[in-house]
């Protein structure tokens, strides 16, 4: 999936006027993209397709229309949203643990990168919504079944990124800190971990994004609240004005997520941006 | 000589350990639910999966559901190929083009496709299409990305080259930016193709009276409630998804070995 998670290419035009009217350009075709939604959908009145306006109205009252005091959220978004993100985070969190310490362990030890690699590429193969229905059993519906899912959905993309950064970090350095007589915790602290933060940090951006679509997996096949659970009540009642409403706040949230990533990742790997080591 | 007999070995001597690592784990788990008077149905044994996975393996149920399954992946694959190429092939030739609308895509991509099935349900009427709906929304991305990725790479001095000796448009076309996009596009193809099978999967666990692998597990988990069948269908989807992958990478090293040879790609795991 890596090939999916570059980052974009830097624009070809230079110049900051240049710049501007890409800007310009870009959200001209978002606002084109939208108003044409809206007139659209408008003009068709079918009752499946709602324009974004009502969409959005209906997601402020929904969710954002509380009192101040719980920082605008209504009781809905409090029964719903907080937890689903909650079971996401602490699934991935558990994921990202998990995935860094193993994938660094595998890929600085050869013995266990042999022992470890069939049950590795098998274990990445199987298809987490098959597990869903072994955890809802394991667990039965709830929080712990929920994350569970998401934690063993989402660990690979971190353990395989971790196993190689951590495998592929300079031997020019590692020899250089054994020369020094760094201690091994050292050495994992200042050099390992180091060297490989870059891919580590693409594995748990993958896993991140991953992680919400486990969320709604797993609050889809159980669950007694959530976002998950929201949309089945949407389903069960043809309540489409709440499904579109649900469809348009997952997407903002999983961009919203991946931003908020991006922005962490920049400040954890700024020591290595090039631009800085040239300076 | 020498070089190719060491590595041989090695490769052997990572197959042992392979195997050494599967027994142990599997052994160890054994043992500790034995040693824990674990109850099978709170949690099942390792040889319990394997005599399930056994069983399935000799299923004419099991294997319609994989049949149902594998029809739609691939419907859905030769979809997402018919309108994710010529689309990235299209705005990858269009920089302008592809910078103006990459918000959109950006904003589409990540987009969690799951999310759509009760209301592609009620828009469609219809399980097989619901499914294919969703599955080309998710494998759609990675083909159109590396199809963009591949067709910018081309390099500009060997279309120039050719075009300075008279060469026109479509010479240059099939000449220089096919062969150097297309290990791209294969590349974005095999994520799309395992990408494909797993959401199929989901589709058809969340949706309800559909066909397929996931609709077996939902099944299973209502009917015999045996954790061991429903850990032996994992098992059999993991190995399915691995065949679905090394029958990709491998058509991929066939058709590009000249592109492997050039750029030695890594990122893989060994």
């Amino acid at each position: 999936m890596s090939a999916t998670a570059g980052p974009p290419a830097p624009a070809l035009t230079g110049g900051a006027r240049g710049g501007l009217v890409l800007f310009l350009v870009r959200l001209l075709v978002m606002a084109a993209a939208v108003i044409g939604w809206q007139l659209g959908a408008r003009a068709a009145g079918n009752p499946y397709f709602l324009p974004p306006a009502q969409i959005a109205s209906g997601m402020y009252h929904r969710w954002f229309d509380g009192p101040a005091s719980h920082l605008w959220l209504t009781a809905d978004a409090t029964a719903n949203l907080l937890p689903s993100l909650g079971r996401m985070l602490a699934g991935w969190a558990i994921a990202a643990t998990a995935g860094v310490a193993l994938g660094v362990a595998i890929g600085r030890l050869p013995l266990l990168a042999d022992l470890a690699e069939p049950l590795v590429h098998l274990g990445r193969a199987v298809p987490p919504p098959t597990l869903v229905p072994v955890f809802l059993f394991l667990f039965k519906i709830g929080t712990p079944m929920e994350v569970a899912a998401v934690a063993f959905g989402v660990i690979w993309p971190v353990l395989v990124n971790s196993i190689d950064g951590a495998r592929h970090v300079d031997a020019g350095y590692t020899e250089t800190a054994r020369a020094f007589r760094l201690s091994a915790a050292q050495r994992l602290r200042r050099v390992i971990l180091p060297g490989a933060a870059q891919k580590i940090c693409a594995g748990l951006r993958l896993s991140l994004a991953l992680a919400l679509v486990m969320m709604i997996i797993s609050e889809f096949a159980g669950s007694t609240d959530g976002i998950g659970n929201e949309m089945l009540t949407a389903q069960s009642t043809f309540d489409i004005p709440l499904m579109w409403q649900i469809i348009v706040l997952l997407g903002i949230l999983g961009i919203v997520i991946n931003a908020a990533f991006a922005l962490a990742e920049r400040h954890i790997l700024a020591w290595q941006r090039p631009g800085q080591a040239a300076a | 000589m020498t070089a190719g007999i060491t590595t041989a070995s090695r490769a052997a001597r990572r197959g042992y350990r392979g195997a050494a690592g599967l027994l142990l784990v599997l052994g160890a788990a054994q043992l500790a639910l034995w040693a824990a008077q674990v109850s099978p149905t709170a949690f099942p044994l390792p040889s319990a999966v394997l005599d399930s996975a056994a069983h399935l393996g000799t299923s004419g149920g099991f294997w319609a559901s994989v049949g149902s399954t594998m029809a739609v992946w691939a419907t859905a694959m030769a979809i997402t190929v018919a309108i994710a190429v010529p689309a990235g092939l299209l705005l990858g030739t269009r920089p302008w083009a592809e910078r103006a609308l990459s918000p959109l895509i950006e904003f589409l991509r990540p987009f969690p496709a799951v999310v759509l099935i009760p209301l592609v349900l009620l828009i469609v009427q219809d399980d097989t299409k619901t499914e294919l709906v969703i599955v080309v929304y998710a494998a759609i991305w990675p083909v159109l990305i590396n199809t963009i990725y591949g067709v910018r790479g081309v390099s500009q001095l060997a279309k120039e080259t050719l075009r300075s000796f008279g060469f026109g448009p479509l010479p240059v076309a099939f000449l220089v930016s096919a062969p150097s996009a297309a290990p791209f596009a294969a590349t974005g193809v095999r994520i799309a193709a395992s990408l494909a099978f797993v959401v199929a999967i989901a589709v058809e666990l969340v949706g309800t009276g559909m066909n397929g692998i996931g609709a077996f597990t939902a099944a299973e988990e209502g009917g015999t409630g045996s954790t061991a069948i429903l850990l032996a269908v994992a098992l059999w989807s993991g190995l399915i998804g691995l065949g679905l992958n090394a029958v990709f990478a491998g058509a991929e090293r066939l058709a590009f070995r000249w592109h492997f040879a050039l750029a030695a790609t890594s990122g893989e795991l060994g």
